[in-house]
C-alpha cells in the first residue's frame, strides 16, 4: 500500500517515525515520509498529491488531543475520507476513545513491534478487499486496538 | 478494462478543470496503466540527476521558489529506488523540498522505481503530458542517481541537469555512461564546503578535452541559495536541442523494452531454467519474446 507518515506538531525527533517508516518500507509497502512540523493542511495536501491509502501520524509532543482529530477532519471534508488513519507516539489510554471517534482505526503506544503494525495493515487490506469500510470517514464501527 | 479507460478519461478531465483530487488520482491511473487520451505535445521537463547524496532535492526545492516567483506552476515527479528484497520503498525527496509544501502552485508526486532498469518506470512520459495539459509549466523529474543506468532519463526528459558535489569521484560513473557528454547542464552542489571549487575545475578540464564545448559549469549551494538564480536562467534561456532526438527515442526504446521483458510473466521460471542450465540466455529470448508477441502487449 501506499502510506504517508508523517509528523504533526512542533517537537523535532523524527526517529520513532523513521523506524515505523523502513519497517512499514521492510514488509513491502511504499513510504513517503514528509519531515517535521507539518501543519494539518500541509498533511493533507501531500496525503492528497501522494494519493496515499493509509495516513501514520507520529507525535511525541502531546499534540494528539488537538491536532489528529483536525487532521480527520480535513481529511473528510477534503474528499480523503476512505484514507486509513492510525496513530503513534505517547498517547495515555483515556484519549483513546476520543481519537476512534475521529476516525483513527489504531493507535500504537511507544514499545510496539512494528510487527503489530504490519499486521494491522495486513487486516486493513484484507477488510477492504472485502469492501468493508476502514476509512477515517466512513463507518466508525471497526479499530484494531 | 473499458471502464477503466473511461475512469480515466474523466479524471483527466476534471484533473484540466484544477480539480486536484482528481490530478493525484489520474497520476496512480496511468501507474497502473490506465492512460487516457494525451496530446503528447512538447513539454517543459527537466531531469535532475547526480549520484545520491548530492543535493538534488534540496536544490530542486530551491528552485521551486525561483519559478514560482516567476508565475510558474511547478510539478516535481520524484524517484526512489524500489527495495529488490522487500518490493516496498522509503520515499523520502519531498523531506528536504519544504518549499514545496507552503504553496498550491507546487504538485509533489513521489514514485518507486520499481524493477525497471535505470530506475525510470516507461509511464513517466504519459505522467509528463498529463501534468502539461493540466497547467503546470514547470516538470521536474528526480532520478535515483544510481550511475550508469541513469541515462535513461534522456528518454523522458527535454534537458536534464547533472548534479554533481565537492566529492569526486561519483561521477566518473556519470562520465563513463556518457552524461556528462549529454546532460544540457552541470551545476556542482555544496559550494559551501571546501573541494567543490576543485569539483568545478576537474569537470571544466573534462569538458574542454571536447572541441565546441559551450556548457558553463555552475557552482551553487542548496543549503545556502547561493548560485541558484544563475542558474535557473541559463535553463530557463536554454532552447530544446533537437539534435538529441535520436538519443531520446533510444533510450526510451531501451527501457520500454526493458520492462516488457522485466514485467514478462514467466519470468522468474526463466531465470530458474538459465540457472540450472536447461537452457541458453538466447533460448530464453526468443521464447519470451514469441509469448511478448503473441500476446499483442
Ligand atoms: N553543505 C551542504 N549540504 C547540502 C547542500 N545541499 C544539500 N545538502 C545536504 O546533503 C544531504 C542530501 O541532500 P538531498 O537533497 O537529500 O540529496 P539527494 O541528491 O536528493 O539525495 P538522494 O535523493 O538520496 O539521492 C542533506 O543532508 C542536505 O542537507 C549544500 O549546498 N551544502
Ligand atoms: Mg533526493
Amino acid at each position: 500500500m501506499r502510506i504517508v507518515i508523517a509528523k504533526p506538531g512542533l517537537d523535532g525527533h523524527d526517529r520513532g517515525a523513521k523506524v515505523v517508516a523502513r519497517a512499514l518500507r521492510d514488509g513491502g509497502h511504499d513510504v513517503i515520509y514528509t519531515g517535521l512540523r507539518k501543519t494539518p493542511d500541509e498533511i493533507v495536501r501531500i496525503v492528497n498529491d501522494e494519493d496515499a491509502e493509509v495516513l501514520g501520524l507520529s507525535t511525541l509532543s502531546g499534540a494528539h488531543d488537538s491536532l489528529i482529530p483536525k487532521i480527520c477532519q480535513k481529511l473528510k471534508i477534503s474528499g480523503l475520507s476512505n484514507v486509513v488513519v492510525f496513530a503513534g507516539g505517547i498517547i495515555p489510554d483515556r484519549d483513546r476513545s476520543d481519537l476512534h471517534n475521529s476516525g483513527v482505526r489504531a493507535v500504537f503506544g511507544p514499545g510496539t513491534p512494528t510487527s503489530d503494525i504490519l499486521h494491522f495493515l495486513e487486516e486493513v487490506k484484507s477488510r477492504k478487499n472485502k469492501h468493508q469500510e476502514v476509512g477515517v470517514g466512513q463507518d466508525p464501527g471497526w479499530h484494531w486496538n | 478494462m473499458a471502464l477503466e479507460l473511461n475512469e480515466a478519461q474523466e479524471l483527466f478531465k476534471s484533473a484540466k478543470n484544477g480539480d486536484r483530487r482528481s490530478l493525484s488520482r489520474l497520476m496512480t491511473s496511468i501507474e497502473s496503466g490506465n492512460i487516457p487520451n494525451l496530446e503528447r505535445k512538447q513539454c517543459w521537463t527537466l531531469g535532475i540527476t547526480g549520484p545520491p547524496g548530492v543535493g538534488k532535492s534540496t536544490l530542486i526545492g530551491q528552485m521551486i521558489s525561483h519559478w514560482l516567483v516567476k508565475g510558474h506552476r511547478v510539478a516535481i515527479l520524484a524517484l526512489d529506488p524500489t527495495s529488490p528484497v522487500s518490493g516496498g520503498s522509503f520515499l523520502a525527496d519531498r523531506v528536504r523540498m519544504d518549499q514545496a509544501d507552503l504553496s498550491e502552485e507546487v504538485f509533489v508526486r513521489s514514485i518507486a522505481s520499481g524493477s525497471n532498469t535505470g530506475g525510470i518506470p516507461n509511464y513517466l512520459g504519459e505522467m509528463c503530458f498529463a501534468l502539461s495539459e493540466c497547467g503546470w509549466t514547470r516538470i521536474l523529474i528526480e532520478t535515483v542517481g544510481t550511475g550508469q543506468y541513469d541515462i535513461r532519463i534522456f528518454g523522458y526528459a527535454q534537458r536534464v541537469l547533472l548534479l554533481d558535489g565537492p566529492d569526486r569521484g561519483d561521477i566518473i560513473q556519470a562520465e563513463k555512461a556518457g552524461i556528462l557528454e549529454l546532460a544540457d547542464f552541470i551545476a556542482v552542489n555544496k559550494s559551501d564546503l571546501p573541494g567543490s571549487e576543485s569539483a568545478v575545475q576537474g569537470l571544466k578540464l573534462s569538458l574542454g578535452l571536447s572541441e565546441n564545448e559551450k556548457r558553463k559549469v555552475h557552482l551553487v549551494s542548496a543549503l545556502e541559495g547561493t548560485g541558484i538564480a544563475d542558474l535557473i536562467s541559463t535553463i530557463d534561456s536554454c532552447e530544446i536541442n533537437d539534435s538529441r532526438r535520436k538519443i531520446r527515442m533510444r533510450e526510451m526504446l531501451i527501457s520500454n523494452w526493458d520492462s516488457l521483458l522485466l514485467n514478462h510473466s514467466q519470468i522468474d521460471l526463466y531465470l530458474e531454467k538459465l540457472c540450472s542450465g536447461s537452457i541458453t540466455v538466447n533460448d530464453a529470448i526468443n521464447s519470451m519474446v514469441r509469448e511478448i508477441i503473441s500476446r499483442g502487449e
